[in-house]
């Protein structure tokens, strides 16, 4: 610490870091461009001009850029000298010389840094009288709409997209002031991270373009802390809606989880939630081959009523996509006995299996922001980019820590972006990737190690046994893979922090083993390493926690006891099971109640179908990969009959007669049973206050103080203005009356501020007012709670379960699980982009294999596994182990096999004379 | 004191003589200036297009929140209001919308015969708004100053604009 002094009071701040960070820290406003809290400084807009002065005697001083100059005890600057408010108001005047007159129709005005920035400098007249400079723009693709005129040339969306998002197909082109970002030709950005370049760009060269197609001011927007739903990372977002519709999704800072980024799946994969195929109304048949009839709420439950009263036994199917509450609703509905996981047998049964090894050691479980401060990583199976995207971005910023060694010893500061890079130059700290096929993440790797999902456990296994030789080796390693073991354990033992990043994608429960056997080992030789698994869903853990039974178990019970009425929740069981298992399934089973939000094959079979609200309709806590129960918060009240799951399931629980205290139909109240019955969910209680929570009397307003069209919106409908909806769920109101905050002397709680705006930002720049330091923790701390949490256990056993080494088998080839990050995931793939950018279905198929086949280009295959048979197009890659065969699952057009497993694959006869058997 | 009110007595009575402030309205119509703010409507540019360009200026800047509007684009990109309502039940005539339009799209009128007998009458959509003409400001055209592009107005075709930078000129 060192004591500096801006405009002659003492500050205490931290030595070296840039004075621009520690104004902003200490909550004095500084205008910037082109630094940016998680790029660091690059000293080029000249925008954060501040006067030094030698010593108290100085009255001369000289102009420097805040950004560029590292606090050293006793430095004396002032930021409100008239020289250097001057030299501000005269640079923000030249970068606006060429700036159109646009902000009308700009989706940036109103939360635009480059508005923001004009109005703290003062610049209000604009001296250029010439001929303004000109671009034409590009078509970036169905996300990022490109509007190059407006560009202030701060550099920020290239050092973004190369620097830190890995992309390489945009940069910088042309010279002097014709300057362009954009793509060497119209085309769509291929980095996954590219929305992100919305909220890095000061201005509106980018903007949001499925924003674009339902445009509204953010001043407009109703906003409510929220999660994502597309993957088990669980970023932090801010959802936004107006006039009954989702229109868009905005990066919600959280320190140890998703920091300033999102990935474009959960950017974009909100589209779903206005999608037409919405189930909007309860319906009812007499019987399944009837038509589905609308009917009131009431008449559904009554019927439920009926069903349940009448028959002896209910089963649930709980849903890895719905909230803890929700599940926990079914569980005690049912009963949990009766109450089954609705993940796919073997998510069930690796999850649970997760479960347990993070139970072994919570105290090494990583945070994403953990992996990507990590200066080693080994990743063990997953193909992260396309699974959990934002794990990808943290691994790639990972490799750059330890060469930051390299920077230090020449005495650059970690922010001092453009000299650190350069002293570096192409230095990448270890990274291992040991995958299927290749991934998006191989031009960062160390190594990379394509091969089966067994060898890739026997892989880790064996690094695990290079690190300490206690832990189990495995047989017959190819001197191949026994080498790279070697390597990857001397690296991961070299490092200071290293990580292991495993996960379940390629439904192999013994990656996991090997990759806890690393994490042990590592720790066994006091490193402390962190492990760091990804999950399938967004609440996979959540719903595993409730200890529910498997879906085989559901079918058996089913197939044996005369079950007689099944409740199914959020979940579509086509995703998730063989389709001739669930018709047997069904077909059992008199009388079948689905919940959900959205029309799929599952809602097909009901005979009640209730609406279910999406995660923008309703509260409840998700519990991603590292066990954080982080809440999201009602964002607007839908229209017709939608209700949240929860509120369905205690509505049918009521028309039972259940016993009922009062307080149980409350949210809160629902949380306090659960951690009544399962006290280990403890945390769940603690991630936001309870509803009653008040700040001066006041509920915070979900509305910003300056909503527009309150009296006239629903006038169409009536000019009588309907009264607000009364939210008894949360301490937020669907109102813009209510506390107002203002940051950084009064706020609410992290986990209840809708939106991060302070007075003079209205961008997203203003989480500096929110932070305790810039990119540091959120004032009162970040929300979300572990739910798995230290003293870790005695130290737990090696895995010794090594699989044996993978054979190729003739005739057959063992199909893997491939993802695609649009087409993966269920809901994101109703947003029109996402779907648009869905890879065709195809099987992939390694040269070498395909000859041996005797397959070639263009062919159709026919492929078998599991008494299924697909017909597939053939992709030749060479990627692909041989013997095994890769296939993208969760594709909407594709039925549920269970991978991987092994199958026949044969050319598709054209017709029966120029059959091919394989 | 009698004399005091004996002076307003005679002011009273002076006003007998004097020109009446009161007209026999309706059969007598008042003046109302150009600037009076009364009915509100929204103009077109001198193109005859709708000057709204759905920029939502209006309806954060009026104080009772009676205006409301949904922004779309045509296929060229031109933005415009897809519906564009105000509830005149609602509105106080302030001004405060055309001060911030930046378009000169909405415009306060002399024009304040709007009674109804219901209240839902007085909720204006677009089609009752929309006016063919410029209003009180004549000659201006917001797209031919703005830098984006719409049908009809390409790049470097805006007034005081530049063609486009040829990106691919080594010229300094």
């Amino acid at each position: 610490m060192v004591t500096i002094y801006i405009d002659g009071k003492p500050y205490q701040v931290d030595a070296g870091q840039n004075l621009l960070h520690i104004c902003l820290s200490m909550g004095i406003n500084l205008p910037y461009f082109c630094w940016h809290p998680a790029m660091g400084s690059v000293g080029a807009c000249r925008q954060c001009a501040v006067k030094q002065f030698r010593d108290e005697n100085d009255t001369r001083g000289r102009l420097v850029m805040a950004c560029m100059t590292p606090a050293v005890e006793g430095l004396r600057i002032s930021v409100q000298d008239p020289q250097a408010v001057e030299f501000r108001a005269s640079i923000i005047e030249w970068l606006m010389e060429n700036h159109p007159h646009d902000c009308p129709v700009c989706d940036e005005g109103g939360e635009c840094h480059l508005q923001d920035m004009t109005v703290m400098t003062g610049h209000t007249y604009r001296h250029y009288r010439w001929k303004k400079r000109t671009f034409r723009n590009q078509n970036l693709g169905p996300f990022i709409n490109h509007e190059m005129n407006r560009c202030i040339q701060c550099y920020r969306c290239v050092r973004f997209y190369r620097g830190f998002a890995g992309g390489r197909d945009f940069d910088a082109f042309s010279n002097h002031n014709t300057v362009y970002f954009g793509r060497k030709t119209d085309g769509v950005l291929e980095s996954e991270f590219s929305g992100n370049l919305v909220e890095v760009c000061p201005t509106g060269v980018f903007t949001d373009k499925t924003f674009r197609k339902h445009y509204t001011r953010k001043w407009d927007l109703q906003t409510a802390p929220s999660v994502c739903v597309n993957c088990s990372l669980g970023c932090n977002t801010t959802p936004g809606e107006r006039y009954g519709q989702l229109r868009r999704i905005r990066n919600r800072y959280n320190f140890n989880v998703n920091g300033y980024f999102l990935c474009d799946r959960g950017r974009y994969g909100y589209e779903f939630v206005n999608s037409d195929r919405r189930i909007r109304q309860a319906r009812l048949r007499r019987n399944r081959e009837a038509a589905f009839e609308s009917v009131a709420p009431d008449e559904g439950l009554q019927r439920i009523k009926e069903i349940v009263k009448k028959s002896g036994r209910t089963i649930g199917i709980g849903s890895p996509r719905a909230s803890l509450e929700s599940n926990f609703a079914l569980r005690t509905l049912v009963g949990p006995e009766h109450f089954f996981s609705g993940a796919t047998v073997k998510d069930h049964e690796l999850v649970t299996e997760a479960i347990k090894i993070l139970r072994d050691i919570p105290s090494s479980m990583a945070s994403l922001h953990e992996v990507e401060t990590s200066d080693a990583a080994l990743v063990l199976g997953e193909d992260v980019n396309n699974v959990a995207p934002m794990a990808a971005y943290a691994l790639r910023q990972s490799v750059r820590c330890k060469p930051q060694a390299i920077s230090q010893k020449l005495k650059i500061s970690d922010w001092d972006d453009t000299a650190a890079r350069e002293a570096v130059q192409d230095q990448k700290g270890p990274l291992y990737l040991a995958t299927i096929a290749d991934t998006r993440l191989d031009d960062m790797a160390t190594r990379t190690f394509h091969a089966s999902p067994q060898e890739i456990a026997r892989l880790g296994f064996a690094v695990a046994h290079q690190i300490s030789p206690t832990a189990p080796q495995p047989e017959n390693l190819d001197s191949a893979a026994l080498e790279l073991s070697k390597m990857i354990a001397q690296d991961l033992k070299d490092a200071e922090s290293p990580v292991v990043v495993s996960g379940c994608s390629l439904e192999e429960k013994s990656i996991l083993y090997a990759a806890a056997n690393v994490v042990q080992a590592l720790r066994s030789i006091g490193k402390p390493a962190r492990l760091f698994l990804t999950l399938p869903e967004s609440n996979s853990l959540g719903l595993e926690l409730l200890e529910p039974g498997s879906l085989n178990q559901a079918f058996a019970i089913a197939r044996e006891d005369n079950v007689e009425a099944a409740i199914i929740l959020e979940n579509d069981l086509y995703r998730r099971s063989n389709p001739a298992l669930l018709e047997a399934f069904f077909k059992s089973i008199p009388s079948v109640i689905v919940l959900d939000s959205l029309d799929n094959p599952t809602a097909q079979k009901a005979d009640v179908l209730l609406p279910a609200a999406t995660f923008a309709e309703s509260d409840g806590t998700l519990v991603n990969n590292e066990s954080r129960a982080q809440r999201y918060f009602q964002v607007f009240v839908p229209q017709d009959d939608i209700k949240e799951s929860w509120v369905w399931l205690r509505a049918i629980g009521d028309a039972l007669g259940q016993e009922e205290p009062g307080a149980r139909k409350t949210f809160d109240g629902l949380i306090a049973d659960m951690v009544k019955e399962l006290p280990f969910l403890a945390p769940v209680q603690e991630i936001s206050p309870a509803s009653g929570f008040r700040i001066a009397g006041a509920k915070i307003p979900r509305q910003p103080h300056r909503y527009s069209g309150r009296t006239s919106m629903h006038a169409n409908v009536s000019v009588h203005e309907p009264q607000p909806p009364q939210d008894p769920d949360s301490p937020l109101s669907f109102s813009m009356e209510g506390f107002l905050a203002e940051p950084p002397i009064e706020q609410p709680p992290a986990s209840l501020i809708p939106e991060f705006w302070a007075p003079g930002w209205n961008s997203i720049q203003s989480l500096n007012k929110f932070q305790e330091e810039v990119s540091g923790p959120l004032i009162g701390g970040d929300p979300g709670k572990r739910i798995i949490l230290p003293p870790d256990p005695e130290q737990a056993a090696y895995f010794d379960e090594i699989p044996e080494p993978f054979a190729s088998r003739a005739g057959e080839l063992l199909l893997a699980p491939l993802y695609a990050i649009y087409g993966s995931e269920e809901l994101s793939i109703h947003t029109p982009g996402e779907a648009q950018l869905t890879p065709p279905l195809r099987l992939e198929i390694n040269p070498r294999d395909a000859q041996q086949f005797n397959l070639t280009g263009e062919t159709v295959l026919q492929v078998s596994v599991d008494s299924q048979v697909f017909e597939l197009p053939l992709h030749i890659s060479a990627s692909i182990p041989e013997g095994t065969a890769g296939m993208i699952c969760g594709l909407p057009e594709m039925p549920y096999v269970a991978l991987p497993a092994w199958g026949k694959v044969t050319p598709k006869p054209v017709n029966s004379s120029t059959e091919n058997p394989g | 004191m009698i004399i005091s009110a004996l002076i307003s007595v005679w002011n009273v009575f002076k006003h007998l003589f004097k020109k009446r402030v009161t007209i026999q309205y309706p059969e007598e119509r008042p003046y109302l200036a150009p600037r009076w703010r009364g009915r509100i409507i929204l103009s077109r540019d001198p193109n005859g297009e709708e000057r709204c360009v759905a920029c939502y200026l209006c309806a954060v800047a009026c104080p009772v929140d009676c205006i409301s509007l949904q922004a779309t684009e045509d296929e060229h990109g031109r933005r415009y209001p897809e519906w564009f309502r105000i509830n005149f039940s609602r509105c106080i005539f302030c001004g405060l919308c055309e001060e911030a339009c930046p378009t000169y799209a909405i415009q306060l009128t002399p024009d304040f015969e709007m009674c109804e007998y219901d209240r839902q009458n007085l909720v204006y959509e677009k089609e009752d708004l929309l006016i063919d003409g410029q209003g009180k400001y004549h000659g201006y055209n917001f797209y031919r100053v703005a830098g984006v592009a719409i049908g009809g107005k390409d790049k470097g075709e805006s007034e005081n604009e530049d063609a486009p930078i040829d990106l691919r000129s080594l010229l300094p």
